[in-house]
C-alpha cells in the first residue's frame, strides 16, 4: 500500500512550525513573548519560522504597542487551519497504514 | 517517518494545545483546603449567631425586611463586623492557599504561574467576583442581609463558569452547582448559612478531592 507522504504539508516539516500552528489553533491570538516562553526557543529561531508561516499565509501578524513596548501578536488564518487539519489527518493515516502493514 | 515519531509528534501537539490555552496547574488540594476553611468559618459564624448571642437567635438573620442597627443597639453592628471579618479571613486564606499550591504545581509542570493562561483565568474569575462582592457590601450597608448567602454563591458560581474556559472543564460543573444552590438559597430564607456551608465547604472538598485524584498526582 502506498503511504501518502505527499499529503503531508511541507510547511509543517519543521517541528517548531507545527507547534506554533497548534498553539494558534486553540487560541485566537498569541503574542511573541508568550510563544517564546511556551515553546522554549530563541528569538531568532521563532521569528524565522513565524516568517515562514506568514509567507504561506497560514498566519497573520498584528503589530501593536503596549505603552512604548511593541507587542506583536499572531493569529491563524482559515487557510492555515485547513492546512493544519489536513496535515494531522495525513499523520493519522500514516499511523493506520503502518499498523495494517 | 517512524510510527513512534509520528505518535510523539501528535502527543506534543495535544500537549501544546492544552498548555497554551488552559491553566492546568490549578491545585486540587487547595480546593480541599478552601472547603475546610469555609466549614470552619461557617462553624464560627454559627457559634456567634446562634450560641454566643442567644438573645438574638430568634431573629431570622435572613429576614428580607431591612433591619436597622439601632434596633439591636451597638451589639448588632459588632456582630455584623465579626461576620464580615470571618468571611474576609476565609476568602483571604483560600486565595493565598490557592496561589501558593498552584505556584508549586506550576513549577513542577514547567508552566509559568503568571503567563497568558493564568492572566485570563484571573481576569474572568475576578470580574464576577468583584462585582458580586461589592454588590453584597452595598446591600449589607443598606440592611438587606438575606442577599449575602445566595448572592455570594451565585456570583462565585458565575466566576467559576467563566474561568472554566481557561482551566479544567470540571470547574464548570462546580460553578453550575454553586449557581443552582444559590438560587435555591434565595427561595429558602433562614437557611443561608447552611447552604453557604454546603456550597463553599462541602462542594469544594468534593471537587477538590476529585481534581486532586485526577490531576495532581
Amino acid at each position: 500500500m502506498k503511504v501518502p507522504f505527499e499529503k503531508l504539508d511541507k510547511a509543517f516539516e519543521n517541528r517548531l512550525r507545527l507547534q506554533i500552528m497548534s498553539v494558534l489553533m486553540v487560541n485566537d491570538r498569541y503574542d511573541f513573548n508568550s510563544l517564546k516562553e511556551l515553546l522554549d526557543t530563541t528569538d531568532g529561531n521563532l521569528a524565522s519560522h513565524l516568517k515562514g508561516l506568514e509567507k504561506e499565509e497560514y498566519i497573520v501578524v498584528h503589530k501593536a504597542f503596549l505603552g512604548r513596548k511593541p507587542n506583536t501578536t499572531y493569529e491563524s488564518t482559515e487557510k492555515g487551519k485547513k492546512a493544519f487539519k489536513q496535515h494531522l489527518d495525513a499523520l493519522e493515516q500514516l499511523i493506520k497504514q503502518q499498523k495494517t502493514n | 517517518m517512524e510510527e513512534k515519531e509520528i505518535q510523539n509528534e501528535l502527543a506534543s501537539i495535544r500537549n501544546l494545545m492544552e498548555r497554551s490555552s488552559k491553566f492546568i496547574s490549578l491545585s486540587g488540594l487547595s480546593g480541599i483546603l478552601a472547603g475546610v476553611y469555609a466549614l470552619i468559618g461557617a462553624a464560627l459564624a454559627y457559634n456567634i449567631l446562634y450560641i454566643r448571642t442567644p438573645e438574638i437567635s430568634h431573629v431570622p438573620i435572613d429576614n428580607s425586611a431591612p433591619v436597622t442597627g439601632l434596633f439591636y443597639g451597638g451589639s448588632y453592628r459588632m456582630l455584623e463586623w465579626q461576620l464580615i471579618a470571618i468571611a474576609f479571613v476565609v476568602l483571604l486564606a483560600s486565595v493565598i492557599t490557592g496561589i501558593v499550591l498552584s505556584y508549586r504545581k506550576a513549577k513542577r509542570k514547567g508552566q509559568p504561574i503568571w503567563g497568558k493562561t493564568s492572566r485570563s483565568l484571573a481576569f474572568y474569575m475576578a470580574t464576577p467576583l468583584v462585582t458580586g462582592g461589592l454588590l453584597i457590601l452595598v446591600f449589607i450597608y443598606r440592611g438587606h442581609y438575606s442577599i449575602v448567602a445566595p448572592a455570594s454563591l451565585i456570583f462565585y458560581g458565575l466566576s467559576l463558569v467563566g474561568a472554566s474556559n481557561f482551566t479544567f472543564t470540571d470547574v464548570k460543573y462546580l460553578g453550575l452547582c454553586d449557581i443552582i444552590l444559590g438560587l435555591v438559597t434565595a427561595c429558602l430564607p433562614g437557611y443561608g448559612l447552611l447552604f453557604w456551608a454546603i456550597g463553599f465547604g462541602v462542594l469544594h472538598i468534593i471537587y477538590g478531592s476529585m481534581m486532586y485524584l485526577k490531576y495532581d498526582r
